[in-house]
C-alpha cells in the first residue's frame, strides 16, 4: 500500500533523512522506533507532504505523493496525527473534528466510516467535552481528539507520531488500545514511537532507525533477538 | 445629554468604517502571519472606483455592489500572483512587497485622480437628516452603522455558524495542521485575502460622502486599522470589533473633552493595552 524508496529531506540546510526506503502492506500496524533527532517525525513528514524530500519515491497505492500538497496527500486517502498534537485551542471539540471531515474514499465500507457519531461512540469522553475548547482538554483528551480528528477524513493510511508521549502509564494503555481498535476497523497504522515497551504490545512489524538512515526491519521476534541493534540504537 | 448622543453616534459611524477596514487585516495577519500595508490602499481604491462609478452612472448603491467586487478580484490577484510568490522567501519579503504595492496604488492613484480632494456628492434620501428624540442626525451616518451592523452580523454568522467559519478559525490557530487534515490552505489564504479586500474596499465606497476622497487618505485609516488589530488581538474578528467600537468612542469623545490630546488618546490606549495584556484583548496568550 505504501512504498517509501530511498528518500532524503532536508530541513533548510541540515540533511535529515540519507535515503530512508520501507513498506507497508495493506492491515498492517508498523511501528518506527529511534533515539529522539534520527529522522523519524521527518520521515512520517515526508510522506504526508509537509517536508518535501529532494530525491526518492513515495508511492501511496501506486500513485506517487512526492510533489504533492499536504491537502492532496490528505484527500487520497493519508492521515497524519502530529507529535505535538496540534489541537485547535480555540476551537471546541466538536469543531475540531468537522475541520478534517471528509467522507470515504472508494472502498471504504459504509458501516465503517467515522462520523461524528461514531466517533461520539467509540469515544464518549469527547461527546461529554464536545462544546469544551481544544485547549481545555487534559492531555490524554488532547491525544483522544487529535486520532479522531484524522479518523474524521477517513484515512486508509494513519501516520502516528509518538502518541504515548508524555501521558501517564495508564492513559499510555488507553492509547494503544484505542490505536489497535483504529487498526482493527481497517486501517493500515505506521506509527512512530520511542516508548519500545508500549510499541512490542502492539505493533505487527518494526523499523529502527539511526542517524537518517533505517538500520534494522522485523517482527517482534526478530527485533528481541537482535541484541546488537536493541542496544545500539533503542537502549539508553 | 443631546450632544452626548450625537458624539456616541459619530463615534459608532468611525468604528462601523474601522471594523469593515480592519476585519480582513487581522484575518490575513493571523493566518498568514503577513501584515498587509496595502489594505488600506484597498479602501482608499473603493473610494475612487466609487467616485467614477458615480460619476458615471450617478448611481449610488450601483458602486456600492461593483466595488466590493472589483476589490475582491484584485484581493485574489494580489495573493495569488504576488504574496504567494515571495512566501517562501519569508515574511520582510511579504512586508516589502505589500509596502511597495501600497505606494504604487497612491501614486496610481495621483495618476489618475489627481492629487487633490474630491467630493462625492450624493443625492436622494441619504443626504438628509432625521429627528429622533429631539436630536437633528444626518441619515448618511445612520446609515453607515446599519452597514456595518449587517456586515458584521453576516460575517459573524459565516465565522462561528459555518464549516468555512470553522476553516478559517483553525487556519489562524495552525494552518499547516489544517492543510494535512486535507483543507486546501492555499486557496483559503486566497478567498480570505480577496474578502478582506472587497471588505476594505466597501469601507471606502462609505467612507467617500463622509470623510474626503483623496491621496492620503490610505495612510490615514492605516495607523487606525493597526492600532485596532494590535488593542484587538491578532486574528481575532470580535477583538476587532471591540477595539474599534472604543476607538470609535476614543476619537469622537477625544475631539470633545481634550481636543488637544485627541490624536495622542489611541495610542495611548494602544500602550496601555500593550502593558496590561500584550496578546491584545481578544488574543490567544503564546
Amino acid at each position: 500500500m505504501l512504498e517509501v524508496r530511498d528518500i532524503h529531506s532536508y530541513y533548510g540546510k541540515s540533511h535529515i533523512l540519507h535515503g530512508v526506503s520501507m513498506t507497508l502492506q495493506e492491515g498492517e500496524m508498523v511501528c518506527l522506533l529511534g533515539r529522539n533527532g534520527v529522522g523519524k517525525s521527518t520521515t512520517l513528514k515526508s510522506i504526508m507532504g509537509m517536508v518535501r524530500p529532494r530525491s526518492g519515491s513515495i508511492r501511496f497505492q501506486g500513485r506517487e505523493l512526492i510533489g504533492l500538497q499536504p491537502y492532496q496527500v490528505a484527500r487520497l486517502g493519508v492521515g497524519i496525527v502530529p507529535e505535538e498534537r496540534r489541537i485547535f485551542g480555540s476551537l471546541t471539540v466538536e469543531e475540531n473534528l468537522l475541520i478534517g471531515k471528509k467522507n470515504a474514499l472508494d472502498g471504504g465500507d459504509g458501516a465503517q466510516a467515522w462520523t461524528l457519531e461514531r466517533v461520539y461512540q467509540v469515544f464518549p469522553r469527547l461527546h461529554e467535552r464536545r462544546t469544551n475548547k481544544g485547549r481545555h482538554l487534559s492531555g490524554g483528551e488532547q491525544q483522544m481528539l487529535t486520532v479522531a480528528r484524522t479518523l474524521m477524513g477517513n484515512p486508509r493510511l494513519i501516520l502516528v507520531d509518538e502518541p504515548t508521549e508524555g501521558l501517564a502509564p495508564l492513559i499510555v494503555q488507553d492509547v494503544l488500545h484505542m490505536l489497535a481498535q483504529v487498526r482493527r476497523s481497517g486501517v493500515t497504522v505506521l506509527m512512530v514511537e520511542q516508548n519500545f515497551k508500549a510499541a512490542v504490545q502492539v505493533a505487527d512489524r518494526f523499523y529502527v532507525m539511526g542517524k537518517g538512515q533505517i538500520v534494522f526491519e522485523g517482527d517482534v521476534d526478530a527485533l528481541l533477538a537482535a541484541d546488537e541493534v536493541r542496544k545500539t540504537y533503542l537502549e539508553v | 445629554m443631546t450632544q452626548f448622543a450625537v458624539f456616541v453616534l459619530h463615534g459608532l459611524a468611525y468604528a462601523g468604517l474601522l471594523f469593515l477596514v480592519s476585519s480582513g487585516l487581522t484575518l490575513v495577519f493571523g493566518m498568514m502571519n503577513v501584515l498587509n500595508f496595502a489594505h488600506a490602499a484597498f479602501y482608499m481604491l473603493g473610494a475612487y472606483f466609487s467616485y467614477s462609478i458615480l460619476q458615471w452612472s450617478g448611481n449610488f448603491w450601483l458602486s456600492m455592489l461593483l466595488c466590493p467586487l472589483i476589490l475582491f478580484v484584485i484581493g485574489a490577484l494580489v495573493e495569488r500572483f504576488l504574496l504567494r510568490r515571495v512566501h517562501q522567501h519569508g515574511h520582510l519579503h511579504e512586508l516589502l512587497l505589500t509596502f511597495g504595492l501600497a505606494y504604487i496604488i497612491t501614486e496610481g492613484v495621483k495618476w489618475i485622480w489627481g492629487n487633490y480632494s474630491l467630493a462625492v456628492s450624493l443625492d436622494g434620501f441619504l443626504t438628509g437628516q432625521v429627528s429622533l428624540l429631539g436630536i437633528t442626525y444626518p441619515v448618511y451616518r445612520l446609515f453607515i452603522i446599519g452597514c456595518a451592523v449587517a456586515v458584521g452580523t453576516a460575517m459573524s454568522y459565516v465565522f462561528y455558524r459555518t464549516r468555512v467559519g470553522i476553516i478559517v478559525r483553525a487556519a489562524v490557530d495552525d494552518h499547516e495542521m489544517v492543510n494535512a487534515l486535507g483543507i486546501n490552505v492555499p486557496l483559503v489564504f486566497m478567498l480570505v485575502f480577496a474578502v478582506g479586500a472587497a471588505l476594505s474596499g466597501f469601507a471606502g465606497v462609505i467612507a467617500g460622502p463622509l470623510l474626503t476622497t483623496y491621496p492620503g487618505m490610505a495612510a490615514e485609516i492605516l495607523v487606525d486599522a493597526f492600532v485596532v488589530i494590535v488593542v484587538g488581538g491578532f486574528g481575532s474578528l470580535g477583538g476587532a470589533l471591540l477595539a474599534s467600537l472604543i476607538i470609535g468612542q476614543l476619537q469622537a469623545f477625544g475631539v470633545l473633552l481634550v481636543p488637544k490630546l485627541s490624536l495622542a488618546l489611541i495610542y495611548l490606549l494602544m500602550a496601555v493595552v500593550l502593558v496590561v495584556k500584550p496578546s491584545g484583548l481578544f488574543g490567544e496568550e503564546a
